[in-house]
């Protein structure tokens, strides 16, 4: 793992738009990412967690520029990226690809196998026809096919499978990045396990750089290397992945952490748990002040009014808020996006 | 709500805007011979047709002379190329009890039978009723609608084989109503067995995919009775795309569509001036005629569009 | 031995298809006290939904064969008709689904479908019936239920429709809840809500709970008895301490192994199940999950019946090893560190 930043985000937005009247005019915003900043670096596995609507998903595919930014910067190898235009961008597409959730419905299912997982090579022009057939059976075989299900069509496949495809197809341009889009979630626990593992070898195999999107906190401290857990569009925490879990700081991951159910009876009986009240309020008139107060057992009165500012707690622990837990108060606490910091 | 008709007003209204222009552009297009040289006939002089131009207007540019009949159809005084210059709103005016009755008739009959031929064959699913009821309801949808026009007089009119019905030609209802219905019957079936066949396979089809909705299961595993969940749940979601497209089609019918069942049964409705204005190429008619079935297109998509806000909650507060 | 509300012996659902016959449930037999909470593990495939749909009726179709029973109250509900299945549904047995969304009807208020469901089965005014949707609307956490009874389920975010759902399945206070992944689709902190709102209804409500799914965690903390289902069998049945501290199958330890826990370090590895779910329709020889054990030898060509092997009788499996084998070699898989040999 180097220490050169693959990714920068900085102060990243994506607003929609809603529109209404005659005119179609804007009349408020989806906020559904809300001026975000990290670095991931080359080799490392940054989790991306939260629960719906807190923007993780709209993030990820704003970083592949499959969203336009709304506003801030996002740099790859050190170059902006975020105003490119289509023909400057397409020799870097060849190095960010992306796996997606659903794994019955992204890949098409007209097309064979072998079509899909070669199509990334065809459309950047990589080698000839009988070149990149074996290349497509040499990468499924590295996802754990085998090169005979060039023909065969995605339905004859199991959701697990499928999965492995769309690895595949997302490994044939040898990127150095890969979004991972709850890439298990729709998956059985028994081939969730599988995937994790086959993750884990290409990662070290290829050298690739992961941001992971997850919803399932177990899941996401398996594959992380650094945690940033997201909330109606901010990021409200980031941290080494060990020490969200042991120490986190902000209430909302508290609660986070608190709702995974413990597959042992007994420590689940005798665990605190923290139920938080209520739904996750709309992204398009979010809270003022911290977004999470009105859910939150320790707010007070400055909360509804200021939003607190990502400070650094030290071990590159980063975190939003103006009642942390598990901090001493003489612990040392520096203001800045984690971006600077690097 | 109030925005949303409004927004759909304005567009209806430059729709057929450009719909009349489009026609006008079309027909200068075609070549069909100078209308002012048709009019004056074989043995006329150049002489005559410039004066017959100067007549009809079509000396000035053509964007003044478009301008002029979209003008002249608004305030009704547009007169035909032809026919001794009969005025087009009088004619379409003339012509519109006998569209009326055809349409409304056919379209109670098959939005009717489409529904009920629908839900059997969903409901009798696989079985053989399913199948005799598809075939029938393709041969429905392949029969050419003349070939059926001219079968059903051949069969059941006056001079036929069995003489039950008169052989076409309107009968105003305010006359003798029952005369006025045995005259629309054969065309009341003509038109509405292509759209039953339609309806049917799509309504059909919808019940199908329904069947298999979530909500569905829910309502079986709440313990209602098959019936209720048919029709509260089933048909109620299963009828929401038949009404946008009943909507359309009748429209596009009471619009002067139904050209050939209105000229094979002789009924002089809008249809059958819409023929012969194109028989004879007289622009001025078929202007008339397409902008009077282009309204009726436009103001019925606005009408589906609220029914369907009606029907469809998320539609409505989304 | 409390008496058994529900008692299911030796359920068999098979579906006729063009590829075969899928044996979807092979065998499953159970029973569910009053007042408990029957816990139904296994992946996709294994069976459990069958099951519980089964218990509903709602599996009856022309492709469907069924044998065994389903006594409820001593009346076998495999061989009520139709007709009269429709008294049971709702009223003695109340059901919810996964995916709320597309399990209530986009096109009615949500009152007026619980109203629907309360007249289905009591002679109730309108007036009445809605005054209990909004108390119930109450009881399950929903605020405001006086205005919201009167929203479209597209307004209701998925925790609430959930709850909804909820709501509807107890109105008419049936004896049997049946869950069928009902926190699958939802968040993390909202999944915990409502695990924790149905343990408090089950108590009011006096109602037993069936509670599908394919998270362990959910299990240990709801359950009280469990069975692990795979290939249409149950593998193994016993109380939630029986099957968490000492399970019996290497099933269920690969269950167990495979997931990511917080509670303890982190793995260096997963410990994966190899291989796939078997299928339906030619499934392998002798035990089901033989193709895929690691610890498998020649008895496994038989299958093996599923009885108890241990001391508590009501623990049962279906393992040919002997225990003092698995007490020794189920911590590899299950404990973190270390895969299966």
């Amino acid at each position: 793992m180097s220490d050169a930043p693959l990714i920068e985000v900085r102060h990243v937005k994506k607003y929609f738009p809603v529109r209404e009247g005659i005119l179609q005019r804007e009349v408020a915003h989806v906020h559904a990412v809300d001026d975000v900043s990290f670095v991931v670096r080359e080799g490392e596995t940054l989790g991306l967690v939260g629960e719906s609507g807190c923007g993780k998903s709209t993030l990820a595919r704003t970083i592949l520029r499959l969203y336009e930014p709304t506003a801030g910067e996002i740099l790859f190898r050190g170059e902006h990226i975020e105003k490119l235009g289509r023909r400057r961008m397409r020799p870097l597409r060849r190095e960010m690809q992306m796996v997606f959730q659903d794994p019955y419905a992204s890949l098409n299912p007209r097309k064979r196998v072998g079509t899909i997982v070669s199509d990334p090579l065809r459309i950047h022009g990589i080698g000839d026809r009988a070149e990149r057939k074996k290349q497509v059976g040499a990468l499924l075989e590295t996802v754990g096919l085998s090169p005979e299900h060039y023909n065969r069509f995605p339905h004859e496949f199991s959701g697990g499978q499928r999965q492995r495809i769309g690895l595949a197809r997302a490994l044939a341009l040898r990127p150095k990045l890969i979004i991972a889009d709850e890439p298990v979630s729709a998956l059985d626990v028994s081939i969730q396990s599988q995937m994790l593992n086959l993750l884990e070898d290409l990662q070290n195999e290829f050298q690739l750089t992961y941001i992971f999107v997850a919803h399932d906190l177990g899941v996401v401290r398996h594959v992380s290397d650094r945690i940033a857990v997201m909330y109606l569009g901010k990021l409200v925490e980031l941290s080494p992945a060990e020490e969200l879990y042991s120490r986190p700081i902000m209430p909302y991951t508290e609660a986070l952490l608190s709702a995974v159910p413990i597959p042992d009876p007994d420590l689940a009986e005798k665990r605190a748990r923290i139920v938080l009240e209520g739904d996750v309020p709309s992204p398009i008139n979010p809270p003022s002040g911290c977004r999470f107060h009105p859910r939150c057992r320790y707010a007070t009165e400055i909360c509804s009014q200021v939003e607190p500012p990502l400070v650094d707690y030290g071990n590159s622990h980063f975190a939003a808020c103006h009642h942390p837990l598990n901090v001493d108060a003489a612990a040392p606490a520096t203001a800045g996006a984690p971006a600077q910091k690097d | 709500m109030g925005a949303f008709v409004l927004r759909r007003t304005v567009g209806m209204v430059l729709v057929l805007i450009a719909v009349s222009f489009i026609t006008y552009l079309i027909f200068i297009k075609i070549p069909g011979g100078d209308p002012a040289a048709r009019l004056a006939g074989r043995t006329a002089t150049p002489a005559n047709i410039e004066s017959i131009r100067i007549k009809l207007g079509l000396n000035h540019s053509f964007i003044v002379q478009w301008f002029d009949m979209v003008k002249s159809l608004l305030s009704g005084t547009l007169i035909s190329y032809y026919n001794g210059g009969t005025n087009v709103v009088g004619q379409i005016e003339q012509g519109l009890p006998a569209t009326f009755s055809l349409c409304l008739g056919a379209g109670v009959i098959w939005l009717f039978f489409g529904i009920l031929v629908g839900t059997i064959s969903a409901a009798a699913a696989g079985r053989f009723s399913d199948r005799a009821i598809t075939a029938l309801a393709l041969i429905g949808i392949s029969l050419p609608v003349a070939w059926l026009g001219l079968v059903l007089l051949y069969l059941f009119a006056d001079g036929g084989l069995t003489s039950a019905f008169a052989y076409g030609g309107y009968y105003p209802i305010t006359q003798n109503p029952w005369e006025w219905a045995t005259h629309l019957i054969l065309p009341w079936i003509t038109l509405a067995v292509l759209f039953i066949g339609f309806y049917g396979r799509v309504l059909r089809s919808n019940i199908l995919d329904t069947i298999n909705e979530d909500f569905v299961r829910t309502a079986k595993a709440k313990g209602l009775s098959p019936r209720r969940i048919m029709v509260k749940h089933v048909l109620r979601a299963s009828l929401i795309p038949i009404v946008t497209l009943f909507g359309l089609d009748f429209a596009a019918v009471l619009g002067g569509g139904a050209i050939i069942t209105e000229t094979v049964y002789s009924l002089q409705g809008v249809g059958f001036y819409a023929y012969q204005s194109i028989q004879a190429q007289d622009l001025p008619a078929l202007m008339g005629v397409t902008l009077y079935g282009a309204a009726f297109i436009v103001v019925f998509s606005v009408i589906v569009d609220v029914a369907y806000a009606y029907l469809d909650p998320r539609i409505r507060l989304a | 031995m409390s008496e058994h509300l529900l008692e299911v012996k030796d359920l068999s659902v098979s579906f006729a298809t063009e590829d075969g016959t899928v044996r979807a449930v092979d065998d499953v037999s159970f029973g569910l006290e009053r007042g408990k909470v029957l816990g139904i593990v296994g992946e996709s495939g294994s069976g459990k939904s069958v099951t519980a749909m089964t218990l509903m009726g709602l599996t009856r179709g022309v492709n469907a064969r069924f044998s065994g029973e389903i006594l409820y109250k001593g009346t076998d509900l495999l061989k009520v008709s139709d007709n009269d299945l429709q008294s049971y549904r709702g009223q003695e047995l109340g059901m919810i689904f996964q995916d709320p969304m597309t399990s209530l009807n986009p096109v009615y208020r949500i009152g007026e479908q619980i109203v629907e469901a309360i007249q289905a089965h009591e002679k109730v005014g309108k007036a009445e019936a809605r005054a209990r949707t909004i108390e119930l609307l109450h009881q399950v956490g929903i605020p405001n239920p006086e205005s919201r009874v009167d929203d479209f389920p597209h307004q209701f975010s998925g925790g609430m429709r959930q709850r909804a759902m909820i709501a509807m399945a107890l109105s008419c206070n049936p004896a049997i809840l049946i869950a069928d992944e009902p926190t699958t689709a939802l968040d993390v902190t909202i999944q915990a809500q409502i695990v924790e709102l149905i343990s408090r209804l089950k108590d009011e409500f006096q109602s037993s709970v069936i509670f599908i799914t394919h998270d362990l965690g959910v299990i240990a903390e709801i359950a009280d008895e469990i069975l692990v289902m795979y290939a249409g069998r149950v593998v193994e049945q016993g109380t939630k301490r029986d099957i968490f501290y000492e399970p019996q199958m290497p099933y269920t330890w690969g269950l167990l192994g495979s997931i990511p826990r917080l509670d303890r370090p982190r793995a260096d590895r997963l410990h994966t199940i190899k291989g796939m779910p078997p299928s339906l329709i030619n499934p392998p020889e002798g035990c089901k999950f033989r193709p895929r054990c690691p610890h498998a030898f020649e008895k496994c060509a038989e299958e093996p019946a599923l009885e108890s092997r241990v001391e508590d009788p009501g623990h049962l499996d279906r393992c040919w090893l002997t225990v003092d084998y698995k007490r020794s070699h189920r911590d590899e898989t299950i404990s973190p560190g270390t895969e299966a040999a």
